[in-house]
């Protein structure tokens, strides 16, 4: 990582060049280290999937994974996440096909506006990557820092189970 | 409005030592940050006076969780999630997982740490009534050396504490004493997950057979988001302690606990609320002391 003076005037406050590891691809970016990862994913990186809600970490809209842990990526500045692995929204489908999680909220009307949605499935990953058998509480725990303001989440519910349903018998 | 990153340096050394060594060259120009979940909200808007920022998160130094015979020692930067997962705090310090499942969501617990809940200073943090009942000592460390101070009397006011600008807390310790209390916690708000508490409680209690029947042998009662600093009732533990659990002492209790809060309007909640659920809360947790002699 090399900073440098000629983009932000002051010694030290200039950008960094940092890398990082998108859905599997390396990345190399150049970058304030104060900028967002969620400002860096969607303006340098081209991935608008990732979604901005509140802005303060209480909606979820913004979740990615970083390391393999759900993070609100609003939340992170970028220099955290230098040399992380990170899962977006779009590193969720297996090639062109959808994965279990997004078929479910299609099939299930797990979403509505979209927004939240991104959120939703990486949440949603997250917790079957930790408990591929939740119950119901463990969803709605799993999903409590995500809010949607359309669907009243039981349809939201409803695919998490199904999802984990075909995962367990796939 | 929000911030432009282009103004803010921050820098991540990725070591315990490379940060002691800056903060001790320059105390109280760089701003520790770990986990980002509150430093990244005033930032996002507008509202961050530091300029200059270290990170802390993932220093190995801060990591884990050390146990020993008499203690655990948690590091300052273990995260929620760490918390509510490891088995000996759930088991033995359950007031604190409890804490760490009601903090934020799942996204949040995996970034907010304990230190940078202590060191944040809300009086509506939900760790830091578990921390006054079970009389944490917190290691502060800096170029000057490590102490160990006890925990109860580190906040000193609204946002106020007892950290030195070239200190970083590194460490809190829990004494492995509560096995045979009752441990009592309650969060009051707008719901679990992502709602700041309009009243939370933290209580430990043990019960032993007098004269006349059960009285209080030990007690230690502490609430958060009802006074600017979280708030342990030490003048009501010292009362009830040897006394029988009967309705006067629980009236008693209530308009006493009322008394000693400093409760305040705010968008969360009113005075007038927080301190009729913070005394209804505290005569709940007496009440469940006076039936755990059969369950304990």
């Amino acid at each position: 990582m090399s900073h440098s003076s000629e983009d932000g005037g002051k010694e030290g406050r200039g950008k960094c060049e940092l890398s990082l590891t998108v859905n599997g691809k390396p990345e190399t970016v150049r970058v304030f280290p104060m900028e967002r990862l969620l400002d860096v994913l969607r303006q340098e990186l081209g991935l608008t999937g990732t979604k901005e809600g509140c802005g303060e970490g209480e909606c979820g809209s913004c979740s990615v994974l970083m390391n393999g842990e759900l993070v609100n990526s609003c939340l992170v500045p970028v220099l955290q996440a230098a040399g992380a692995t990170l899962t977006t929204i779009e590193g969720i489908a297996e090639g062109p096909q959808l994965s279990a999680l997004q078929a479910a909220f299609l099939e299930c009307g797990g979403a509505q506006c979209g927004i939240c949605t991104p959120g939703m499935i990486l949440g949603a990953c997250h917790l079957l990557n930790k408990k591929p058998e939740p119950t119901l509480e463990d969803i709605r725990e799993g999903l409590s820092g995500n809010l949607c303001r359309c669907t009243g989440y039981v349809q939201i519910f409803e695919a998490v189970e199904q999802a984990a349903r075909r995962r367990a018998s796939a | 409005m929000r911030s432009d990153p282009a103004d803010y340096e921050l820098i991540a050394p990725g070591n315990l030592q490379a940060v002691v060594s800056l903060l001790a060259d320059q105390p109280g120009k760089w701003l520790p940050i770990a986990g980002g979940t509150d430093v990244m909200v005033l930032y996002a808007a507008g509202k961050l006076p530091a300029r200059k920022l270290v990170s802390i998160w993932n220093l190995p130094e801060l990591r884990g969780i050390e146990i020993s015979p008499e203690e655990i020692r948690i590091g300052a930067g273990c995260t929620y999630s760490e918390l509510r997962e490891h088995d000996i705090i759930a088991g033995e310090f359950p007031l604190l997982a409890s804490a760490a499942r009601w903090t934020g969501g799942i996204a949040n617990q995996n970034r907010g740490t304990l230190g940078g809940n202590i060191v944040n200073a809300s009086p509506a943090a939900d760790s830091l009534p578990a921390l006054l009942v079970y009389e944490a000592e917190l290691i502060l460390v800096s170029g000057r050396g490590e102490r160990r101070v006890p925990y109860l009397d580190f906040h000193t006011g609204y946002k106020k504490m007892k950290l030195a600008p070239d200190e970083l807390i590194r460490a809190i310790c829990l004494g492995r004493r509560f096995s045979n209390y009752l441990h009592y916690a309650r969060k009051v708000g707008a719901r679990e997950a992502q709602a700041l508490s309009k009243v939370c409680v933290a209580a430990l209690g043990r019960l032993r057979g007098g004269a006349t029947g059960d009285v209080i042998d030990d007690v230690r009662i502490a609430l958060g988001s009802v006074a600017p600093v979280p708030l342990r009732l030490t003048e009501v533990e010292r009362i009830v302690k040897g006394k029988p659990i009967e309705p006067e002492l629980v009236q008693l209790t209530r308009k006493m606990t009322t008394a000693a809060m400093q409760p305040i309007d705010d968008i969360r909640s009113t005075a007038r609320y927080r301190s009729a659920v913070a005394g209804n809360l505290v005569a709940e947790f007496l009440e469940q002391l006076r039936s755990s002699r059969k369950t304990v």
